[in-house]
């Protein structure tokens, strides 16, 4: 039983003031550095143009001239995502391995040395910035979709319903395609602090992404064409945008998105552990 | 002058020498880094091993429950030239004894759609567009025979066509009562020639066929045959199906005269099944003589067999090739780090300190790159496609034959196909400067356009031509391994390995973005700091 002196007193709450700041500050300075690189801007800027750029074309090339098609306008009209999501990953990429190509990391690690923290400030300031990005880009689509898939024979006039936020399934694909580009930033991030270079970690991301579909096609045996839909991060994910013939899909929508946020929150994991075991 | 000479000698041996050391000098920082010799490795390694996933099998249920691979149902047919065949069609036949003529008359065509067991479709009467009947001379009744045939079409007119792969137009125009078509083959040795006639008058040559072999007896008749419509029912972000709907096809013959035959010979009916496509079997098939006419029904087709659309069966020989994708990620990324790792670390001021032009700096770079993606993509083309038939055959699943120089090409072309989109990664890494973007970019340039063309399946089919025939990856056109044919409708998409442009078109399209990425590279090293 040692009496606290008021000066360890004073320390002591000191410190615990220290911890208590520490995410906010941790929080603040993430937010500067996202904010203050020039690329970081102009990269969300264009995940949203592209977006909205492929999916007005591809509505405006989709033809249902009969009107009995068995194409789903929210899906359609969402297709841009499938090209966006590239350029997340590259925003989400480099939030972690610039800091690794510049040096900066030390800096943080020794002004901020709780790694974990250091982490869950980045991921949480992507996640808002591309949860906003993201929004726009939805927004962007589907009004773009909402807009062009009546001329193209998908609209009242041959039977579906107008393209509306109010329609529960296409509320369903719209927010879950901008959460699925949240979860796409966190992989990327958990991948590039993992490692730690930007070339390879986006070279990983993207192959994940988009090989599965690829060699899907030449899967013979059924069970395993199944299987490579439902583990997938991007056909799992993506069955969130289905608004249409819902029971033919690989795997439900909502369990889809649970596939991708166990791939992301692994990969976070994976970066996390790595983070704190090496040397920066 | 003396003096002059040697010393131009001099500086053109030191630049000989010059380029002779960057080469050297760039092909020992490439072996040096560990994660670069590893990315190859992998690169090979990821090209193999997609062919050691579980594929698919063909065969009969044994009583057990397993499926014993192999069997009559995965078998296909091989034709006289070597390729996979399509011959089932009823054949009213007679044998012919050396040389001979046959000549009829076609004044009628009728066609009809089958339920093809798909919702809301009906039996419905129309004709099958390569729906085929007319006078063929045939090697024997065995499938996949050689054979020549004239024949009138649903609507592609009056056709000759011989060996399965040859086809050579007549006249124009449907055939009908009022319209009827003339149709005459003679034999000569090994030499058929095939005319036709609007009046039964006035004859021309449609095409000579040679068919090498043919023995003294063969058969000659009547036929009649109607492939199966494929009909695309839905799409989706992993592909599309199709359903096939089987045709079938009635014409009506008559003034049928055949010379050469032995006599005393009468008409015999013979239903043909040659090619492993269930939808394209004959479904039977019938003929009468009524009068002096002669109507023959039949389905099925005479024509290449070719992957794509069928119930998976058989295989194609560029399904193998599909980790090309794989390795070709790992391949992008270490050929845009070997520039972007310099500018990174600040190499690059001593590389350029070192060899001041910087062209050839980047030259060299091209060369180390793209030949060492050459040398690990040859061997793991060769070895993917020995594992991917092996896989193939061990499912008890036919791959459907390619002649050998088109193996060879598929695989020096896939090693090329690295090694060229390894420079383009170069060229878009030099410019880029930084890792991931460059990675990101030329991803997107090569791999995307497959994949929204292919795989995605949301585009229209112009559109998705469109992209694979000017965005570099109309390079994978190099890996197609069977030829397109007019007059055979077939699922040519790129899921099923054929693409807009002809192989090394499509290749040269790559090799043109390589090059122009590598000029403009040149032109950005040159104007700026490093």
């Amino acid at each position: 039983m040692t009496q606290a002196t008021p000066a360890r007193r004073a320390q002591l709450a000191k410190t615990a003031r220290a911890r208590r700041t520490s995410m906010r500050d941790a929080l603040h300075a993430e937010w500067t550095k996202a904010r203050t690189l020039p690329g970081t801007g102009w990269l969300l800027l264009a995940a949203v143009t592209l977006t909205v750029i492929v999916s007005s074309a591809v509505a405006a090339t989709v033809s249902c001239p009969s009107g009995h098609c068995a194409e789903d306008p929210a899906k359609i009209s969402l297709t841009g995502i499938y090209l966006g999501q590239a350029v997340i990953a590259i925003v989400a990429v480099l939030a972690a391995s610039s800091e690794y190509s510049t040096g900066m990391i030390r800096v943080t690690l020794a002004a901020m040395p709780r790694r974990a923290t250091v982490l869950a400030a980045k991921a949480a300031i992507l996640t808002g910035s591309v949860l906003a990005a993201g929004a726009l880009a939805v927004l962007g689509s589907v009004l773009a979709g909402r807009l062009i898939l009546p001329g193209r024979g998908i609209g009242p006039a041959h039977g579906y319903p107008a393209l509306s936020l109010a329609d529960g399934p296409v509320l369903r694909a719209a927010a879950g395609s901008v959460l699925y580009l949240a979860l796409i930033a966190l992989l990327s991030l958990g991948v590039a602090t993992a490692v730690r270079d930007g070339a390879t970690a986006i070279g990983i991301v993207l192959g994940l992404l988009y090989l599965f579909p690829v060699l899907g096609q030449v899967v013979g045996s059924a069970t395993w064409h199944r299987h490579l839909e439902e583990l997938a991060p991007m056909t799992a994910g993506l069955a969130i945008q289905a608004t249409t013939g819902l029971h033919s899909l690989p795997i439900s929508p909502w369990a889809g998105i649970g596939v991708l946020a166990g791939w992301a929150a692994a990969a976070l994991l994976a970066g996390g552990i790595l983070l704190r075991l090496r040397d920066a | 002058m003396t003096a002059m000479t040697t010393r131009r000698d001099a500086v053109i041996r030191a630049g000989r020498d010059g380029f002779g050391q960057l080469l050297h000098s760039e092909w020992t920082k490439f072996r040096t880094v560990r994660g670069w010799v590893i990315g190859m490795l992998l690169a090979g390694l990821l090209i193999i091993a997609v062919n050691f996933i579980p594929g698919g099998q063909c065969g009969g249920m044994q009583s057990n429950g397993q499926i014993s691979p192999g069997g009559p149902g995965c078998a296909i047919t091989i034709g006289p030239t070597g390729q996979a065949v399509t011959d089932s069609f009823y054949f009213v036949h007679q044998p012919m004894t050396a040389n001979g003529i046959i000549t009829v008359r076609a004044t009628s065509m009728t066609g009809s759609y089958s339920s093809g067991g798909a919702p809301g479709q009906k039996a419905t009467s129309a004709l099958q567009p390569w729906s085929k009947a007319g006078i063929i001379i045939k090697m024997s009744a065995r499938p996949g025979s050689a054979y020549a045939a004239m024949m009138v079409t649903g609507s592609h007119g009056v056709r000759m066509q011989w060996d399965y792969t040859r086809d050579a137009a007549g006249l124009a125009g449907a055939v009908s009562a009022t319209a009827p078509r003339w149709l005459r083959l003679t034999r000569s040795g090994d030499i058929i020639t095939g005319y036709d006639s609007a009046d039964g008058a006035y004859w021309t040559k449609v095409g000579t066929a040679t068919l090498p072999g043919l023995p003294a007896i063969i058969q000659a008749g009547v036929f009649a045959a109607s492939p199966a419509s494929s009909h695309l029912i839905s799409r989706s972000a992993t592909g599309s199906s199709s359903s096939g709907r089987s045709t079938q096809a009635t014409a009506a013959f008559d003034h049928a005269s055949l010379q050469g035959t032995p006599p005393g010979s009468r008409w015999s009916g013979t239903s043909l099944g040659g090619g492993h496509n269930a939808a394209d079997q004959a479904q039977g098939g019938e003929y009468r003589q009524s009068g002096g006419a002669l109507i023959v029904t039949g389905s099925g087709d005479i024509a290449p067999d070719l992957p794509g659309g069928d119930g998976g069966t058989a295989g194609s020989v560029a399904d193998a090739l599909v980790g090309t994708f794989a390795g070709l990620i790992a391949v992008l990324v270490v050929g845009t780090m070997f520039i972007t790792a310099e500018f990174r670390r600040g190499l690059i001021r001593v590389t350029l300190t070192a060899s001041p032009q910087r062209i050839r700096v980047l030259a060299a770079k091209a060369i180390v790159t793209g030949g060492v993606t050459f040398a690990v993509g040859l061997p793991a083309a060769y070895i993917a496609l020995l594992t991917g038939e092996r896989k193939q055959h061990a499912g008890g699943i036919s791959t459907y034959p390619v002649p050998a120089l088109t193996e060879v090409r598929m695989i020096v072309g896939t090693a090329a196909l690295l090694g060229v989109a390894a420079v383009l990664a170069l060229g878009i890494g030099a410019v880029l400067r930084r890792g991931a973007p460059a990675v990101a970019a030329v991803i997107a340039v090569i791999v995307l356009p497959y994949f929204f063309a292919g795989p995605l399946a949301v585009l229209p089919a112009g559109a998705a031509e469109w992209l694979l025939r000017v965005t570099p990856a109309a390079g994978f056109a190099i890996q197609q391994g069977y030829p397109r044919y007019p007059q055979l409708d077939a699922g040519y998409t790129p899921a099923n390995g054929y693409f807009p442009l002809a192989p090394w078109a499509g290749f040269a399209v790559l090799a043109l973005w390589a090059a122009l990425a590598l000029a403009l590279a040149g032109y950005v090293l040159h104007r700026r700091d490093a």
